[in-house]
């Protein structure tokens, strides 16, 4: 390998890892909102964040990327007179995001209606006051119980960014298919090779917090 | 409006109804290929000789670990499996089985131990226990997990017209946009491409439902 095609791997898989970073990070954001309209009494509430869910989680990714990317700028030159929209990888910021939350929501609340009723009782019978029961007791149980799917989640984001081939983002995969163009597989294999090391990293990184959390089990 | 129909010609229609039909025939033979070669791969894994349980493991975790599109592209570029619809039928097999072994052997393990105890007793080979006893049982308590795969592997189809020029459905939706030129016309193809998916994934996921609360309600009855 050339010092320019490590380069290119380098910079590719800093864009995958910066895609699945963000995406987490506000797809947790997101997520947690709509995990608690899913949960509220509110009737509209509810119906908004049903729908939010099922469409996200019921089409395929690069179609929300497509729409986000190419759709947006349609609608600006129907209604300004000019396209206007965002650019690849602000699209791709805002598609993973958006798509995720919706997995990450689901995640949520199954975490938050799995910790048994009586654990709030307890606290209360031990004296505690509701934020020290919610701190002491329950978010460290929800926590616990949410790292394995989040895990999951994490490396399925890591995997699947690469749909942002569609915007023409020079992520591993496109990198690795540039380079592989002639014929040369062993350049797909080095970025499966990249996939594998950063998902093991995060998955042994998520298993000892998994470990650490046991303890409230 | 009238723009709006003016997409759903004849030709259009058919020419999406045979997306579809690419979509579901690629998707529903991976899926049952994807259980035969996760059956085998589930049951290898519990086998006695470290190796072969390493050697699964290896398969296993080497396939949920890296992108879909990348094996789709390795298959379609390098290996040059041909016609394309066995390529693809070939890629999704491999890394679905991946997934499918993980969720059948949740179901094997979720089979009691008297079960098997039971098929050793009345003199069964390791493969007649799997095929008559075990399997049977977990098949049953995996429907649900199946059903979620079943609906992952649909949405990941549209990966095929990136990877190998597949005129699955979404792919040909897209070919259809560029006929177009109104901002409504492309965004009722969109609009449409969204519908025929969520169409799917809704009724699979209502059979998943439906099935999670007849186990659930047959987990009650035989605790009571």
């Amino acid at each position: 390998m050339t010092q320019a095609q490590i380069k290119a791997y380098v910079s590719g898989a800093g864009i995958t890892l910066s895609l699945t970073f963000v995406a987490i990070l506000f797809g947790m954001v997101l997520g947690l909102l709509l995990a608690f309209g899913r949960m509220s009494k509110s009737k509209t509430l509810q119906g908004i964040t049903w729908t939010y869910i099922w469409v996200f989680r019921g089409t395929p990714m690069m179609l929300q990327l497509m729409i986000i990317y190419f759709g947006i700028p349609l609608i600006s030159s129907a209604l300004f007179g000019r396209p206007m929209g965002p650019e690849r990888m602000t699209s791709a910021y805002v598609g993973l995001t958006l798509n995720t939350a919706a997995y990450l929501a689901e995640i949520f609340r199954a975490g938050i209606l799995s910790i048994d009723k009586g654990q709030l009782e307890a606290g209360k019978a031990l004296g505690m006051t509701n934020g020290q029961t919610m701190r002491k007791i329950i978010i460290p149980q929800t926590i616990r119980r949410i790292i394995p799917p989040f895990s999951n989640e994490f490396v399925m984001l890591l995997k699947d960014s690469s749909v942002v081939y569609i915007l023409g983002i020079g992520d591993l995969t496109r990198t690795s298919r540039q380079f592989a163009a002639q014929g040369e597989v062993k350049f797909y294999f080095i970025a499966g090779a990249i996939y594998l090391v950063l998902t093991t990293i995060f998955t042994v990184l998520f298993d000892r917090l998994e470990k650490k959390y046991a303890k409230y089990e | 409006m009238d723009q709006i129909l003016e997409i759903f010609t004849k030709a259009n229609v058919r020419f999406i109804m045979l997306g579809l039909a690419n979509t579901m025939m690629i998707a529903s033979v991976s899926i049952l290929l994807s259980v035969v070669v996760g059956s085998v791969l589930a049951s290898l894994r519990n086998s006695k000789s470290k190796f072969v349980r390493g050697l699964v493991i290896t398969y296993i975790e080497i396939f949920r670990n890296t992108p879909n599109l990348l094996w789709l592209m390795i298959i379609y570029l390098v290996v040059r499996i041909r016609p394309t619809p066995l390529c693809a039928i070939v890629a999704f097999t491999l890394f679905t089985s991946a997934a499918m072994a993980e969720i059948i052997r949740g179901g094997i393990n979720s089979v009691s131990k008297g079960q098997w105890e039971a098929a050793r007793s009345q003199g069964m080979r390791a493969s007649q226990m799997y095929i008559y006893i075990i399997l049977p049982q977990a098949l049953r308590n995996m429907i649900p997990a199946l059903l979620s795969q079943a609906i992952t592997v649909i949405k990941d189809t549209a990966f095929l017209r990136m990877a190998m020029a597949y005129p699955e459905l979404l792919g040909r939706i897209i070919v259809l946009t560029s006929k177009y030129t109104a901002v409504v016309q492309i965004f009722a193809l969109y609009g449409l491409a969204m519908l025929i998916y969520f169409v799917i994934c809704f009724i699979l996921s209502q059979l998943v439902r439906h099935f999670q609360k007849k186990l659930q309600a047959e987990a009650q009855s035989q605790a009571r």
